[in-house]
């Protein structure tokens, strides 16, 4: 697992307060780990902390899964 | 109880009359305050009285970069906030026919648009910590209206308005927005009239007098403290009746 993966996932079992198996590549925020709107919002500001960049909110909007987190950080960091 | 001990209190407009008092009540609760305005004299001079527990963070609300420049030093100085109080509020009184652009857009922005701005920079850490009090003073006549004041009473209606949003957003983070409406108080600006005025004003409230800085400061302590945490979106009036709302 890449370190950035492996970052991110570490911040959803912290903010979100659920098992780290739980938190697979797929694994929806909303649908899967039981987090609601302003969960979200707070994840992304802590994606934003953590890696030093900036999330636009409409990048935000389309960041559902574990895996499009990693995908979008990777891609501003690459 | 109302033990504010190891909490921190920022107060905008905190040279004026109610915002002094709201600082010196939240402090002697044991909170640290940090206090705003821009008469840094004045707020100079409460800081030194307050002693331990009180920094002076000046700022003019009505520039943008200011009020975010403001809520950074507020962090770096208190560490964190834990309880934002929107105190400030000037008045630009007119008859709306005679009202100008620029008296309408000043009273929004100091009194409605910086409250935002503050609550939108602050809310942040709370969040985080899972625990934090935004107040805003509004007054009766942002509920009542009053003749020569539409920018004044459009600004604190506002105020709650937005007040009973936020509260809605962040209240599963154990944070409350709740306002204080004062309505007659006493302080310089009241201090001034002569005796017949303020007969005049008193006639319309059923306590039949003024109110003081201190009752309002003391609405403010509950609702900063942890055991009104229950209470949230509310406007809690302190108007000794002239207002049943």
């Amino acid at each position: 697992m890449s370190d950035i993966a492996e970052r991110v996932k570490k911040i959803v079992v912290e903010h979100l307060g659920v098992e780290e198996g739980k938190v697979t590549d797929t694994a929806s925020f909303i649908d899967d780990l039981g987090a609601d709107s302003l969960d979200t919002v707070e994840l992304v500001m802590a994606f934003e902390e953590e890696f030093g960049i900036e999330i636009p909110d409409d990048a935000a909007e389309k960041i559902l899964t574990v895996k499009d987190a990693i995908d979008f950080i990777s891609s501003k960091q690459g | 109880m109302f033990d504010l001990t190891g909490k921190t209190a920022l107060v905008t407009g905190a040279s004026g009359g109610i915002g002094a008092a709201i600082a010196r009540t939240l402090h002697q609760a044991g909170a640290t305050v940090a206090l705003s305005g821009t008469k840094v004299e004045a707020l100079e001079a409460l800081a030194a009285e307050l002693g331990d527990r009180a920094v002076v963070v000046p700022a003019n609300l009505s520039d943008p970069a200011a009020v975010e420049a403001l809520a950074k030093d507020a962090e770096a100085k208190l560490g964190q906030v834990d309880i934002l109080v929107n105190n400030a509020g000037l008045t630009r009184d007119g008859l709306i026919l005679r009202m100008k652009d620029e008296d309408w857009a000043s009273v929004i922005d100091v009194n409605l648009t910086a409250a935002f701005r503050l609550s939108r920079a602050l809310v942040k850490g709370m969040m985080k910590r899972r625990w934090g009090r935004i107040i805003g003073i509004t007054s009766i006549v942002g509920v009542t209206g009053n003749p020569g004041q539409v920018n004044y009473a459009a600004s604190k209606a506002g105020m709650i308005g937005m007040t009973k949003a936020l509260a809605a957003e962040v209240a599963s983070r154990n944070i409350t927005a709740n306002c204080v409406a004062p309505g007659f108080i006493a302080t310089a600006m009241t201090d001034v009239l002569a005796d017949a005025q303020k007969e005049k004003l008193t006639a319309g409230v059923p306590a039949g007098r003024l109110g003081t800085p201190d009752e309002i400061a003391s609405a403010v302590l509950y609702l900063a403290s942890t055991e009104a945490g229950y209470v949230t979106g509310q406007t809690l009036h302190v108007n000794g009746g002239m207002a049943m709302i």
